[in-house]
Formats: C-alpha cells, structure tokens, sequence
C-alpha cells in the first residue's frame, strides 16, 4: 500500500464512521420501533416494498459497511496477527465485495 | 506514613525478578530518591539511569506501580499510599539490564521522522520573523518542550502491537517542525511520518497524554499530523 492509499483509507474510514453513526441511529430506532408496535413481517414487507427512500438509506448503510469493516479489520490483522502486505489487503478487498454484495442483495430483497 | 517502604525492583538481563528490598521513608521523598538509596546502601550492582534529577533531561523514567513516570519527580506520597512500590523498566524498550533500557530505537525513530530542523537560509541571512501568537508558531509550542524521556512511548499500546510504529514523541517532533515557518522539509517529512507505521497507526488512546511528564498533548500533535498527510496526499505531494 502506497503512503498515499494508507491517508485515503484513513480518511475513508473517518467518513464511513460518521455516516455509519446515523445510519445506526435510524436502523435501531426502526427495529425498536416496528417491535413495539407489534409489526408482523408481512406489514414491515408493506412498508418497504417499492419504497425508494428505505432502498436508498439501506444501500449507503450497506456501502458504509463495506467500506468500515475491510479497514478496520486491516488495522487488527497488522496489529494482533502481524499479518500485513498485499495478500491481507486482497483478501480484504474480496471480503469488502462479500459485505457489499449480501447487504444490498438483503436491501434490495425487502424493496423487490 | 509507615517508616518503611516495601520495594519490588526487577532486576537482571532476561528472564530477570523482583527483587525486594526495604527502604526507609523521607520527607519529599521521590522515586529516584528510593532507587538511589538502593543503590548506595543497600546493593550497589543495581543499574539505572539519571543524569539531572530536576526533570529536564529525560533520562530517570521507569514503570514505577505499573505506570510509566519520570522517577525524579515523582514523589513517593503520591503513587504509593500504601507503602508499597514495584519498580520496573520502561515498557516497549529491549531492557538492558535491571531498570536501564536500550533507548536506540526511541531516537532512530526521531531520525526516521525527520525529526531534523532543516533551514533553508544562511547565517548571512536576515531573522526570519515568526509571529508569537500565529496558529503555526502556537502548535509547534505546545509541543516543543518534549525531554525525551521515553514515558509516552512505553505508555502506547500501537508501539506494543505495531513496532514499526514511530511512536508519540517522534511524531510529536516532526508536528513541531511542520508547524516551524522557518523549516525547508516539510514534504519529505510528511512523506516520512505517512504510511503503515506513520500517523494514522494512531488509535488515538491518548495513553502518552495522559502520561506525558511535561503536560504535552502527542494526540494533539499526530492529529494535526493525520490531516497535514490527509491534505498533502490528496494534493498530490506524497
């Protein structure tokens, strides 16, 4: 990893870390949300189907996701397992594509 | 205060022990003060270092109860209430032998941040002329009246997981001359305290803060470092 790709991942980090704050925040105030007021699946599936603005708030969580995890996880690889180079950062590039790809099949599948 | 303390000093190269001893209690009495005593009275094998006594030089640190501290100044009333003392090598360092460490990694790592005023004028040149009260000159302040001690780097954790990592006080050298108008390097230091043991290893613990003898805030510093890289990669300099 170049000087400049380690300053771009760090930054990356710090923006999904600020985005992933309040995409938490929505995420668990709807689960609390849909639970007390007894939603069944098949009234949270009503809800969601078609609707654009929770497809388009799940895909930046999920993007957030993809792009948060893969980096931190580099730093723990580096520090607790000494594991650094180009092998840990393909395999987490692939586990990045992995997150992205099961999260927005997930957001897609709730739209759908 | 009981007349006598109950002193745990490791001792030897590897694999090493406590070795216990008992020192009588003084008046204003520092760590430094008990390590000394040991030394003169009670076992005049034991090695350590100091040179000052009064916390300028940075050369007396030790873990003293678990917690890294310049032992000069550091007053035996206020870590160890109890009577009892265990006093160990700094952290983080190749100990050499009983409380002395080899500190040749601390200071490369300052060489390898380009811990180095480099001017660009003479000594025909005229004073260049700083403002006291500039954003520039007040970070490089904050941050210039390090000794060197060596207690911030044993206090880091990323030093221990991550030994390549340059550590607080290198780091907190190299902001200091950021920030200094009158310094020539500034890219090649930049480039220097970028990358995978540079600045954005820092977790932000705030450990050496905390620990820091001389009230320097290195999180501080290796802050303004992450966004000086930040800018300067995305400008194309790195």
């Amino acid at each position: 990893m170049t000087r400049r790709g380690e300053a771009v991942l760090w930054i990356a980090q710090r923006a999904s870390a600020a985005v992933l704050a309040l995409c938490v925040l929505v995420h668990l105030v709807t689960i609390v949300y849909a639970m007390r007021g007894g939603l069944s699946g098949a009234e949270i599936l009503a809800r969601t189907r078609g609707n654009a603005a929770w497809l388009a708030f799940y895909s930046v969580f999920v993007v957030a996701v993809s792009v948060h995890a893969p980096i931190g996880l580099r730093a723990v690889l580096r520090e607790w397992a000494g594991w650094r180079g180009r092998s840990r950062d393909v395999l987490l590039g692939l586990f990045a594509f992995f997150l992205l790809a099961i999260g927005l099949r997930a957001a897609w599948a709730v739209f759908g | 205060m009981s007349s006598t303390l109950h002193v745990r000093v490791w001792r030897g190269p590897q694999p090493g022990a406590f070795q216990r001893f008992d020192v009588p209690r003084a008046p204003s009495q520092t760590i430094l003060d008990v390590v000394t005593y040991i030394q003169r009275v009670l076992d005049p094998t034991l090695a350590y270092r100091f040179a000052c006594r009064v916390g300028m030089c940075g050369s007396c640190a030790m873990t003293v109860n678990g917690v890294p501290r310049w032992t000069c100044r550091t007053h035996v009333d206020k870590v160890a209430q109890a009577g009892e003392l265990e006093i160990a090598p700094l952290r983080n360092l190749p100990p050499i032998r009983d409380l002395v460490v080899d500190m040749r990694e601390f200071f490369d790592k300052w060489t390898r941040a380009e811990g180095r005023f480099k001017g660009a004028t003479t000594k025909q040149s005229d004073f260049a002329r700083v403002a006291p009260d500039s954003e520039k000159r007040r970070d490089a302040d904050a941050g210039i009246e390090c000794i060197g001690c060596g207690v911030c780097y044993s206090a880091c954790d990323v030093v221990a997981w991550n030994s390549d990592y340059l550590g607080p006080a290198a780091l907190n050298r190299a902001w200091t001359l950021v920030q200094d108008e009158r310094d020539a390097a500034r890219v090649e230091r930049l480039q220097a305290v970028a990358g995978d043991a540079g600045c954005h290893a820092c977790h932000t613990h705030v450990s050496c803060t905390e620990r820091c003898p001389k009230n320097i805030s290195p999180t501080a510093s290796i802050a303004g470092l992450k966004r000086a890289v930040l800018k300067a990669a995305l400008e194309g300099e790195l």
